[in-house]
């Protein structure tokens, strides 16, 4: 039914034509830039900010050191209070967990809330694969689902979209998978809400079993936390039968006190409000009310190897709020799809490789997609080093090359350039030499920069990615160094 | 107290009158500066790309030229980053406790030349005039990295002559990154674009930053436009006075 990245290109490739979408590139800047103003606004309120940031970090940190104990807690929390709980390794160890469940009783349809996890183990595609249909009931996944799409972004999947292309969207398909769109829907945000809303509600109450995933998981009693904004939520979680519910192993907190911090920094980070609409809370199942069974799959799927990474593993961290995909520059320009997985932008290019190393190209050239600007890190809630963290992602493909018996042109030239700067003679002789060729850019360019210095305008072969669309400037006859010999410090 | 300039391998290379600039400036400040010609580069360019073997031996020639100074100064926010923040990451790889020892000495000495005008110096008005129209952007590593602040604007508020207008979304990245520039170079000219039009819109004569390596894009781009803008490195306003002749430092 929706699309899947496997097989995606490495993100430059993907970058590039990303960057040729002006629609695309349209929608992003308003949405991002909407988004990022409304977080900030929110967040300035705040006068202890920088303090419950460092708490909320801790309260992951504290978790994290000791996942294993706490884990154990949580199985046995639940399973006190009627839960089911399983252990799944990796994607294809969860789908067959929820398949199972399912195909236990006998549907074949699920409702869905919104969840990062599911996503990331691709169970919708599973679950169709055992003739079992999965609905989404957020009203951006139900926009991505219809649209046989991408999602691009982890609170607004459909980012990428403008509300003429989901009016079309929903006019074309809601009507081959359940109620129809009205033949008068307008592109208004309410009434594309409202269709939307009809459109669900006769899955809601049809379904007999619903999926969510889970936003906190509290070892203490065993409690899971959703926190949502549409109530699409609640529905899910609250009128079927039966509710699975998978859960990455990094979502457990110790006590019930420490959702205090995080609960308060994930809206005024994610959707940029004081306080999220609506924020569900189960433990197990309760007699008489809500789903009579209740499963939760506890999710590895790479999350042990990158808890072994050591600088790697604050990306663990991460509450999912994307405020790090708002404001980043380069996420802005491209969008979600070039980073080939359901997480994207600053947060993707590090959680990716580290949940699944760097050995294939396209995650390889994650830790790359980002200028290092930092303004990921400076929005971060609970202070998620993402610049660090990237550089040291780029050493992890780095090192795995060393051993090439072909070492690439640009690890040759990262030698060629250590070898010079380990010696200021050496520096000074490549200085002499690029002198030269300064000279000689400068007899023959009929380029200059404003001021009137020599300059290269579009130059063949490597240099051809700098000069495309920036000149060069000519490097200078005399470099600072020679010129500090031959005047001492200008003081001759 | 024995100040030390490290001009950044990309000053000494490919722009010598920043280097010029600031030794002129900290002279009319009264503080003259060493150049030990044994420095090269900050190891930045390995470091970022991952390359951190490579990077120690860089690292080793920095901290060796400059120990014993009670200040490091460099007209670059990227490369006192570097100093100060990544430098204990070469060194702890290289595994040599000499090496680790050596970066946390001068790491912490190592200011970018706002810092260490207002912070050590004390001053912000420096006794410069330029007489231009002028819009500054503050660069990531120096913003965000090091925290400069509002510094390189007070010293550019107290430039004689100066006409400085606000450089819209001014603290978003223009794109540069280092090998970012040319591995995702695509990306990097969508950024650098959008950073050239805001430039255009102030209708300044002149962007200043407190990096090269960012300026030798956006003023790459700029001048590809022929937009007519110059750039120039906040050294460079900052040493001009009455005597000089046009804008070159």
């Amino acid at each position: 039914m929706s699309g899947t990245f496997v097989g995606m290109p490495a993100f430059p490739t993907a970058a590039r034509e990303a960057l040729g979408d002006t629609q695309l590139r349209r929608n992003l800047a308003h949405a991002t830039r909407v988004i990022r103003d409304k977080r900030a606004q929110v967040v300035a309120e705040v006068e202890d900010w920088e303090e419950l940031r460092l708490a909320g970090a801790a309260v992951k940190e504290v978790a994290l050191r000791d996942l294993a104990t706490h884990l154990e807690t949580l199985e046995a929390s639940l399973t006190r209070a009627g839960a089911t709980v399983h252990w799944a390794r990796d994607a294809e160890e969860a789908c067959a967990i929820v398949a199972s469940v399912t195909k236990a009783h006998g549907v074949d349809e699920v409702v869905k809330v919104k969840s990062m996890a599911t996503a990331e183990i691709g169970l919708n595609e599973a679950l169709e694969a055992e003739g079992i249909a999965a609905w989404e009931t957020d009203l951006a996944e139900l926009i991505v689902q219809l649209g046989d799409d991408l999602p691009s972004h982890i609170l607004v999947p459909a980012i990428h979209r403008n509300r003429a292309e989901i009016r079309e969207i929903f006019l074309r398909r809601m009507g081959d998978v359940g109620r129809p769109a009205p033949a008068d829907l307008t592109d208004e945000p309410a009434i594309l809400a409202a269709a939307a809303r009809t459109h669900l509600r006769e899955k809601f109450l049809r379904a007999k079993v619903a999926v969510s995933g889970a936003n906190f998981a509290v070892a203490e009693t065993g409690t899971l936390v959703v926190v949502e904004s549409e109530g699409n939520g609640r529905m899910c979680l609250t009128l079927p039968e039966v509710l699975v519910s998978v859960v990455g192993i990094e979502k457990v907190v110790a006590t019930w006190a420490d959702l205090d911090p995080l609960l308060r920094l994930l809206p005024r980070s994610s959707t940029g409000e004081r306080m999220n609409p609506y924020t569900s809370t189960w433990s197990g199942v309760t007699p008489g009310d809500g789903p009579q069974e209740v499963h939760v799959v506890l999710l590895d799927n790479g999350r042990t190897r990158a808890l072994a990474d050591d600088v790697g593993r604050q990306a663990l961290r991460c509450i999912r709020c994307s405020a790090c995909l708002n404001v980043c520059p380069v996420y802005e320009r491209v969008g979600g799809h070039a980073y080939g997985s359901v997480y994207p932008g600053p947060i993707g290019a590090i959680l990716n490789p580290l949940l699944h190393g760097v050995a294939d190209e396209q995650t390889a050239s994650l830790p790359y997609a980002s200028s290092l600007c930092g303004a990921c890190f400076d929005v971060c809630p609970v202070r998620i080093d993402i610049p660090s963290v990237l550089v040291d992602q780029r050493a992890a493909v780095v090192d795995q090359h060393r051993g090439d018996r072909l070492p690439k042109p640009e690890a040759l030239a990262m030698k060629a350039a250590a070898w010079a700067f380990s010696d200021a003679r050496r520096l000074a002789w490549a200085e002499r030499a690029s002198g030269l060729a300064g000279r000689v850019i400068g007899r023959f360019s009929r380029t200059s920069l404003p001021g009137g210095r020599a300059a290269a305008g579009r130059l063949p072969g490597p240099a051809a990615g700098w000069t495309g669309a920036r000149d060069l400037p000519a490097p200078p006859e005399e470099s600072f160094r020679a010129w500090w010999d031959r005047t001492d410090g200008g003081r001759r | 107290m024995r100040v030390v300039l490290q001009v950044t391998c990309v000053n000494d290379a490919m722009f010598p009158d920043t280097g010029k600039a600031v030794v002129r400036l900290l002279r009319r400040l009264g503080v003259e500066v060493d150049f030990p010609r044994a420095q090269t580069c900050c190891g930045q360019p390995m470091v970022n790309t991952g390359y951190l073997d490579e990077a120690v031996p860089v690292v080793r020639t920095f901290v060796d030229a400059f120990a014993g100074y009670d200040a490091i100064v460099t007209p670059s926010g990227s490369c006192a980053g570097s100093a100060r923040h990544q430098h204990s990451i070469v060194a702890e790889r290289s595994g040599d406790p000499a090496l680790v020892a050596a970066v946390a000495e001068t790491g912490p000495r190592t200011h970018e030349l706002s810092e260490f005008l207002v912070d050590v110096l004390g001053v912000t008005d420096v006794g410069a005039y330029f007489p231009h129209r002028v819009t500054y952007h503050p660069t990531c590593h120096s913003l965000r990295m090091l925290g400069v602040g509002d510094r390189p604007r007070r010293l550019l508020e107290a430039v004689r002559g100066v006409e400085l207008v606000d450089l819209p979304h001014a603290s978003e990245c223009c794109g540069f990154g280092g090998t970012f520039a040319l591995k995702n170079a695509d990306t990097s000219i969508a950024m650098g674009a959008d950073k050239a039009r805001h430039v255009r819109d102030t209708g300044a004569e002149v962007l200043v930053a407190g990096d090269n390596s960012c300026l030798m894009h956006v003023g790459g781009m700029l001048s590809r436009q022929r937009a007519g803008v110059r750039v120039m490195h906040l050294a460079e306003v900052l040493a001009a006075t009455e005597d000089d002749e046009g804008m070159d430092a």
